[in-house]
């Protein structure tokens, strides 16, 4: 079932989740939100437009394969922990660089870290939707 | 990948690695020769007392020269040999961690460290002997090799940690001196038996000697460098460096000795009917291990003298004859000893080589074997009580080697030429420097003993006995009883060869009955351990997922009521009835969705009901401050929902599959759990939880995880490391769920 409505909607929707999605992540410091609901949020962004707008689509829109969305996030996660054995710290020390710019603040290791849990939790739930999605194909 | 560029010349390549240890090591000879001890320790877990804590004193540098030494040898040598298999690379990789591995096994000085290398030693073993992984003999053999040395390895571990309750440490240098300590603990017994059975499966004693030869399955540089060089040494290398710590009791020394009696009988009998040039050179090595052993459980000083000696001797001459073995095959095509005959003239350096190494096997003056020989002997007949006894059957063993000696070592290069496979040729210069200089070294460490060998002889024997030897080793002692012995073994040596000739056929045909074989306990082991697991699968695990879940329920709730209804009577429950409008409103929807969820027909209904539900829960985490968890459980609800509608598109219509019997023992199983659940999250309610979590968090929040919101710092900075742990777990079960959908049988992607 095709309904112009829902995928028209899908398109503006994709894109206002989806920096939904970034703003759960960047604010999860201080406020409710975090890599998880952030990976959450963008991955239903994402089975919005597949719904609406079919399997084929939603994987051209994505780009990536979510298997390579998984592997990027444990990567970045751990990537994260690096810093802190370079600095000569404890493992997985935090390690924070204060920028001075306005705005941005302070930059640390665990931004990086739940940047890589978001996309973990991402392309964890885009492989089983898209997975479950593709089953009736022949 | 550096292979494939110098695939032609590797062995040279790889030669360096294994000679740049040795030249390394060598260089702290005369440290060790001036009775230092060279130590180096890297803190690994130091809370479980598990460290990199390596020890280098007479004994391990001994063994380390001997296996860098061979290793150069057999690398040069395979750099060759091993030209006509396939994925070489692989080889040079296998090899490689099997030297490492050994090498950090004679260097550990914690017990746990050691194991480690233990283990990898059996494991790279493993991957050589079944490296023709193509044929199924060489896959049984492997496995039956790594079953037998792994097995050993855990009752070594089991050994190393009751070790540990008396010592309280694992560094072998701290217990020096814990002898009277250890010997009269009520746990010595089955220390002892722990360890000599790790010892006794990795150097193949009487009753585990089976896997030794079977692993002649292996390309030949394996069959030298582990299965006679070096990691069969390794069960010895353990006895010797454990022998002053928990050594010297009558259990230990006796189960030693006895072992190492029979085996080096036992062996030596058992080679007789072999034509096969390996399997003939792998009963000799069971023998000489045998022989080794039984030296350290004479433990005099003499003995531990003949068994450094007898050591050295072995690693050199073995080493060389399987090498020279490999050649033979290489060029022949046959290892069937009574197919070779009269090479001399088409293979003059092999059959110089083959001939220095087999004189120092049969102990023939003045090479390194005939002192090793002599020296047994003389420490046998030191023993007032077995002395008579084993005396014999050490020169029976001995005149067994010898015509095994005669057989792989002239045999083929003697007598008239036979035909074979291949027209055979002289080995090129790199298959033969490897041997060549083996033997050249057996020969001058015979003519120098003194300088090559008693420096490390008495540094070993401090480290094996704490005692110094001051024994000089000297070639020529002599008429005496003990150069009779040498030429009587000689002699019936001899005899054996000129006999076996016409009895072989005979004695080919006896096979012994499967009770004294121990390799028929182990195959009948290995058959009943895999009819229990079938067994045990059937049972345990039977493919329905809702069973598996009736287990799991079940099991828990039952225990965990079982504690519940001990601690019942401490706790009063008050329950609270002052409830808002919502919490009342939700409670009706939440009580209404179960209901629809449960009765209705459709799935479609009961899925949205499940929504209904997970929302209501969001709803309950928002009214009771916890907004972290009501975004989460949202949106996970939100994604569930599409999930549970992709899956149902697949489903058959909706059908009632189970009985009512069944959904009667369903619904009591799912209230239990309810209930249950109720209890006790009320029991929990009814503590004052301590909240000093709680403050810790609150307050190191901002100042040190510079965030404000306390759930998410915990879960990126104070805990990350859970996180990390379960993200990863997260990402092994996606690619589970992706295997499971996209590759099906039938190799539909």
């Amino acid at each position: 079932m095709y309904s112009v409505i829902l995928a028209t909607a899908s398109r503006y929707l994709l894109v206002l989740l989806l920096m939904f999605s970034v703003f759960l992540l960047l604010r999860g410091h201080n406020e409710p939100g975090g890599g998880f609901v952030g990976g959450l949020v963008a991955a239903a962004a994402y089975a919005l437009y597949f719904i609406a707008n079919g399997i084929d689509a939603a994987r051209t829109i994505l780009r990536f394969e979510p298997l390579n969305i998984i592997a990027t996030g444990l990567l970045v996660a751990i990537a994260s922990t690096l810093p802190s054995l370079a600095a000569g710290e404890q493992f997985m020390t935090a390690v924070w660089i204060d920028t001075g710019v306005p705005l941005i603040g302070k930059v640390g290791t665990p931004l990086l870290f739940d940047l890589g849990v978001y996309f973990l939790v991402l392309g964890i739930t885009l492989t089983i939707l898209f997975s479950l999605a593709e089953e009736d194909r022949p | 990948m550096l292979y494939k560029r110098f695939r032609e010349n590797f062995g040279w390549i790889a030669v360096t690695f294994p000679l740049f240890m040795f030249f390394g090591f060598l260089s702290r000879y005369p440290q060790i020769a001036a009775g230092e001890v060279i130590r180096e320790s890297v803190l690994w877990v130091p809370s479980l007392g598990i460290n990199f804590s390596f020890l280098l004193d007479g004994l391990s540098l001994s063994f380390v020269l001997i296996i860098t030494l061979i290793g150069a040898a057999v690398f040069l040598y395979a750099g060759v040999y091993m030209k006509a298999y396939a994925q070489t690379g692989r080889f040079y990789v296998y090899i490689g961690i099997f030297m490492t591995s050994m090498l950090g096994l004679v260097l550990s000085d914690n017990m746990l460290l050691m194991f480690v290398f233990w283990e990898l030693t059996s494991i790279s073993s493993f991957l050589l002997i079944g490296f023709n992984h193509h044929k199924e003999s060489s896959r049984k053999s492997a496995l039956q090799a790594l079953l037998v040395t792994g097995g050993g390895g855990l009752a070594l571990l089991s050994g190393i940690i009751l070790l540990y309750r008396i010592t309280g440490s694992f560094e072998i240098s701290s217990f020096y001196n814990m002898n009277g300590i250890i010997t009269s603990h009520d746990l010595y017994p089955p220390i002892v038996i722990l360890m000599l059975i790790g010892a006794f499966t990795k150097s193949a004693q009487f009753p585990f000697h089976f896997w030794l030869p079977n692993a002649m399955e292996a390309p030949t540089p394996v069959s030298a460098y582990l299965h006679s060089a070096t990691m069969v040494k390794a069960g010895v290398y353990l006895i010797a460096r454990m022998n002053h710590e928990i050594g010297g009791t009558p259990l230990w020394q006796d189960t030693v000795l006895v072992t190492g009696a029979v085996t080096m009988v036992f062996a030596a009998l058992l080679a007789f009917k072999q034509t096969d040039l390996k399997k003939l050179l792998a009963y000799s090595t069971l023998s000489v291990l045998g022989t080794l052993v039984m030296l350290l459980g004479i433990g005099s000083k003499l003995a531990i003298k003949a068994f450094f000696i007898y050591l050295i001797a072995h690693s050199l001459y073995k080493g060389t004859l399987f090498l020279v073995a490999g050649t033979l095959d290489h060029a022949t095509g046959t290892r069937d000893v009574t197919k070779l005959g009269g090479l001399r003239k088409l293979m003059p350096m092999t059959t110089l080589t083959a001939a220095l190494a087999s004189f120092s096997m049969m102990g023939v003056i003045p090479l390194v074997g005939f002192i090793g020989k002599e020296t047994v002997y003389k420490s046998i007949l030191e023993l007032e009580y077995w002395g008579t006894f084993l005396i014999s059957a050490a020169v029976c063993a001995n005149a067994f080697v010898v015509m095994i000696t005669l057989f792989v070592g002239f045999k083929p290069f003697w007598g008239a030429i036979l035909p074979t496979p291949k027209s055979p040729h002289e080995a090129p210069l790199k298959m033969l420097i490897g041997p060549a200089v083996l033997a050249m070294l057996g020969l001058l460490f015979g003519l120098f003993p003194n300088f090559f060998i008693s420096t490390m002889l008495e540094q070993s024997a401090e480290s094996i006995l704490s005692e110094t030897l001051s024994l000089k080793i000297s070639i020529w002692e002599g008429f005496n009883l003990v150069l009779l012995l040498s030429f009587l073994t000689l002699l019936l040596g001899g005899g054996l060869y000129l006999v076996r000739a016409r009895v072989a056929d005979r004695v080919r045909k006896v096979s012994l009955p499967a009770l004294v074989r121990p390799s028929a306990w182990y195959d009948g082991a290995v058959e009943g351990m895999l009819s229990f697991a079938r067994l045990q699968t059937r049972i345990v695990q039977n493919g329905y997922l809702r069973n598996y879940i009736i287990v799991i329920m079940v099991t828990t709730v039952s225990l965990a009521s079982f504690v519940l209804y001990q601690s019942v009577g401490e706790v009063s429950v008050a329950p609270d009835f002052s409830i808002t409008f919502y919490e009342g409103a939700l409670a009706c929807i939440v009580l209404v969705a179960t209901l629809l969820l449960i009765i209705s027909r459709s799935r479609l209904k009961s899925i949205v009901a499940l929504g209904v539900l997970g929302f209501s829960i969001g709803i309950i985490f928002v009214i009771y401050g916890a907004p972290d968890l009501a975004l989460t459980a949202f949106a996970i609800e939100t994604l569930n929902v599409i999930l549970f509608v992709l899956v149902l598109y697949r489903l058959p219509r909706f059908l009632k599959l189970s009985r009512s019997s069944n959904r009667v023992r369903d619904a009591l199983i799912a209230t239990s759990v309810g209930v249950f659940m109720t209890l006790t999250v009320l029991f929990a309610s009814s503590f004052e939880l301590s909240s000093e979590l709680k403050r810790f968090f609150s307050g190191a929040s901002v100042p040190d995880g510079k965030g404000r919101n306390v759930v998410n710092v915990i879960l990126v900075d104070f805990r990350a490391l859970d996180t990390l742990g379960e993200i990863t777990v997260l990402a092994i079960a996606a690619l589970g769920v992706f295997a499971l959908l996209k590759l099906k049988p039938g190799g539909r992607k």
